[in-house]
């Protein structure tokens, strides 16, 4: 285990006192203490929102990216040096919105990164307009008659898109958390944790008190079996009345990485630009 | 008269009739017989259908550009003769099936040869297959100017020999070899344009997409993502096809943002990465150019320009997309324009982007385009000289450095430069940390005043670093000339083959070709430009954007111009005349 004050920084946050990210921020930093990791060993690409604000309050590599974006960033970053623990971090709108091709496709590539998803259901950098994932009927600033869409269900989606690992968290008990986190990590592909994030400012519908009535621990469930897609896929149409949280389902499958040719060698950051001459110039032949 | 060594074959036909593969088997025939060759293929967007051409012009010299004439017209339909028999000169010949429906007085009318094979019965007879038509019709063509036999042999058993087995090779080697024989018996004795070989030492016949590619694999790029798009495609693909050999990671992307995007990641953890496409995809990668020169992050994009906007004209080609790369994505930043016009710029700039990017931890653009991507040219290997190839990856820690590193590892560090030391993240020496936030020094988003405008400073400087590493433009010609050419990119041939043609009229003609587009020469334009007798400003696009660049940087007014916007490259003999008709309207 390493020294859990090693991912502290001075910085100080501009989330708004209550706001779930604190909770999510300390499960994050105790599962790389408990798994043994360090600031320089992590790689934390994060987009834009509320959410994807985590990398600045944490000492570790980070990589700030666009809004939507963090997913092919990390993985560009996961392919070209395959020992970094690399973590793409995004809320609901970022990773269900504006990048939700990027998660379609990251989860049938499988490569070795773990996603949190900091889903609070709303909008909340830009005031309080409604998410991909506000529930229907949601009154906000740009749905003031209510959301007229169906909310995006990421279990489902996940599920159906190949994720080989799908999680989902509470930010309100960061200790189940922080044991989710450390699966996700230790999860050999790609692990999906969205997590369950109440926004204290503009989601009055989804606060703390109305997830801990429905939140309940998959694993106290009696015969679960998270191998077995089609209790997962049950476990993940479960909404309104309960809400499971835990690992829903998780196979073993090839990593991206690992089908790459040129990555069985070591990561690509430790081959020479240089390439040989007599190879290039044997290149030029094919022409003739 | 019989004229040697200096004609322009065309072979035409549907998509799926094999015009291309087999004109480029012709081109390589050329090659080999030591002969300047410049070959231009010209397709539709679609597989099937429609009009294609393969257009070849062979001389004793090094051909640039196509031409207007065409000697051998080799129609495998009738569209083909209907829409190119203006084209041929007189004296020249169209090499067509034995039912062809045209009647012979239509051609002989223009003083061109009907040369009437029967083609498609010598491929079923010989080879067993009408596929093969256009086998004989190049090989009739070969029969008529003389071209000896053995070449056309030996691409033949090149291209099939080891690829679909000897068996398809023999069957098109006994078609080729029964038409060139018909065609040299019956057509050759008064056929006026002949080919004779000019042994020498092996050349390349290449185009700029692999010329760029393989500048790109000289350069020590490890990464391409990219997605699939006319006329790029063929980029990654012939990297992808040597992926072993080059030890190249190739990842096909579901969009263009996501490979833009991945190849900044691979990028920033300290890979040589790039990606290509045309317009539409450099559209979608307009906002992480920004974040590529936000996060300092070195980044190589080939932008292989079609006739737009949007879909426009998919296979065709234009030079639209110059202001775009100089100002795309939101705020103010440094990034280098590449602007190669012919196979050797191509390899340049495929190596040099690389450097460029990671001394100045810059976005750097490739501009080519359809024309550049597709067209080839017949040259000396030794023109791609790897000696001259430099990595130069700039102020990037090594493990040694950052061992011996005693204070925090700052990302955006202000240096008197304007570049900060970079270091791959992973060593626990220094954490990396960025953002596409305005930033402080170690990477944390800052929103006051003082720091923002040192970070801006410190970008900017990064541009007046590049600018002295810019060359060009060049200038061939007089200096005295009474006409100034001014081009880039792609114009380089015809422009190039226009000042011959120019010259031969008796008018002093220079040329002034930009390849390194931005940061912009400008006290070099200033001195080429101010004593100019008369400028005339030749682009492939409707706006004139090299003369906006140039009266932007400089002050200077360049009203006369030539421009085309109808999809198609330029010839020679188009320049020439109107420059000419320009030139003597002002006189």
């Amino acid at each position: 285990m390493s020294d859990l004050k090693l991912f502290n920084i001075a910085e100080k946050s501009t989330w708004c006192p209550g706001c779930g990210d604190f909770g999510i921020l300390a499960s994050l930093k105790q599962a790389f203490a408990q798994l043994d990791l360090y600031p320089h060993n992590i790689m934390l690409v994060s987009g834009i929102g509320c959410g994807s604000k985590l990398p600045y309050y944490m000492k570790a590599n980070g990589f700030d990216s666009l809004h939507g974006r963090a997913l092919p960033v990390a993985t560009g970053i996961k392919l070209a040096n395959h020992e970094l623990n690399v973590v793409a971090i995004s809320g609901d709108g970022d990773g269900y919105g504006i990048g939700g091709n990027h998660f379609m496709h990251v989860m049938r590539r499988n490569p070795d990164l773990t996603h949190i998803v900091e889903n609070n259901q709303v909008y909340g950098l830009t005031k309080g307009q409604y998410s991909p994932t506000s529930p229907r009927g949601f009154v906000s600033s740009t749905s003031p008659d209510g959301s007229i869409e169906t909310m995006v269900n990421p279990m489902a989606v996940a599920l159906a898109g190949g994720a080989s690992f799908v999680g989902r968290g509470f930010a309100g008990d960061p200790k189940h958390l922080t044991e989710l986190i450390k699966k996700a990590i230790q999860h050999k592909g790609y692990s999906l944790v969205d997590i369950l994030q109440p926004c204290v400012t503009y989601n009055k519908i989804n606060t703390y008190d109305w997830y801990k009535e429905r939140v309940y621990k998959i694993d106290d469930e009696d015969g679960f079996d998270s191998t077995d897609f089609g209790q997962a896929w049950a476990k993940a149409r479960e909404w309104e009345e309960r809400i499971p949280i835990g690992v829903i389902y998780q196979e073993d499958r090839p990593t991206y990485e690992q089908q790459v040719e040129e990555l069985q060698r070591g990561p690509l950051i430790r081959w020479s630009p240089e390439r040989p001459r007599d190879v290039l110039e044997a290149i030029k032949l094919e022409f003739e | 008269m019989v004229v040697v060594n200096d004609m322009t074959f065309k072979l035409g036909g549907e998509a799926g009739q094999g015009a291309d593969s087999s004109g480029h088997g012709f081109a390589k025939a050329l090659t080999r017989a030591g002969l300047g060759v410049y070959g231009l293929q010209d397709y539709m967007s679609r597989i099937r259908g429609g009009h294609n051409f393969f257009q070849i012009r062979v001389s004793d010299r090094d051909v640039q550009a196509t031409s207007d004439a065409v000697h051998v017209l080799m129609p495998l339909d009738l569209e083909t003769v209907n829409a190119h028999l203006n084209e041929v000169v007189p004296g020249g010949a169209v090499i067509m099936d034995t039912h062809m429906k045209i009647e012979d007085s239509v051609l002989t009318a223009r003083g061109v040869k009907p040369v009437r094979v029967p083609l498609s019965e010598i491929a079923q007879r010989e080879g067993g297959s009408k596929i093969m038509i256009n086998t004989a019709s190049l090989s009739v063509a070969a029969g008529i100017t003389g071209l000896p036999f053995e070449y056309i042999e030996q691409v033949i058993i090149d291209n099939f020999g080891n690829r679909k087995g000897s068996k398809v090779a023999e069957a098109n080697v006994a078609v080729a070899r029964a038409a060139y024989d018909e065609g040299a018996r019956e057509y050759g004795p008064e056929f006026g344009f002949k080919i004779e070989p000019r042994p020498t030492k092996p050349r390349m016949l290449i185009n700029g997409n692999q010329a760029i590619a393989f500048g790109a694999a000289a350069a020590g790029c490890r990464w391409i993502s990219m997605y699939p798009m006319t006329p790029a495609t063929t980029i990654t693909e012939w990297l992808a096809a040597r992926h072993k050999k080059l030890g190249i990671v190739v990842k096909e992307c579901e969009d263009e943002i996501t490979a833009v995007l991945m190849a900044i990641g691979a990028a920033h953890a300290g890979v040589r990465a790039m990606t290509a496409t045309s317009g539409g995809g450099l559209s979608l990668m307009v906002e992480a150019v920004g974040l590529s020169a936000m996060t300092e992050t070195p980044l190589v994009i080939v932008d292989a320009q079609r006739a737009g906007p949007s879909t426009g004209l998919p296979t065709r080609t234009e030079q639209s997309d110059l202001q775009f790369a100089m100002h795309m994505s939101q705020g103010e930043f440094p990034r280098v324009v590449l602007t190669p016009g012919t196979v050797e710029e191509c390899f340049q700039a495929g190596w040099r982007a690389f450097n460029f990017a990671e001394k100045y931890q810059i976005p750097v653009f490739i501009l080519t385009d359809m024309n550049q991507s597709v067209a080839i040219r017949a040259i000396d290997p030794d023109r791609f000289n790897l000696g001259e190839v430099t990595i130069d990856r700039g102020d990037l820690m090594t493990d040694a450095d950052l061992d011996g590193m005693t204070e925090g590892y700052l990302r955006h560090k202000l240096t008197p430069s304007g570049v900060s030391p970079r270091a791959m993240p992973g060593h626990e020496k220094a954490i990396v940390f960025t953002t596409s936030d305005e930033h402080y020094e170690d990477g944390q988003a800052v929103e006051e005043a003082e720091m923002r405008v040192l970070q801006m400073d410190k970008r900017m400087r990064k541009l007046d670093l590049a600018a002295q590493d810019i060359r060009g433009p060049l200038v061939e010609g007089p200096e005295d000339a009474d006409v100034t050419l001014v081009g880039w990119g792609t114009t380089y041939g015809p422009i190039h083959e226009a000042r011959v043609l120019l010259e031969a009229d008796g008018l002093k003609v220079n040329h002034v070709h930009y390849h390194e587009m931005w940061p912009f020469p400008a006290a070099r334009t200033e001195q080429i430009l101010k004593n100019a007798r008369r400028v005339v400003d030749i682009e492939n696009n409707y706006t004139g954007q090299l003369a906006l660049v140039i009266r932007m940087m400089t002050g200077m007014d360049l009203p006369n111009k030539v421009l085309k916007y109808d999809g198609r490259p330029f010839t020679a003999d188009e320049i020439a005349r109107k420059v000419r008709e320009g030139v003597m309207a002002h006189v």
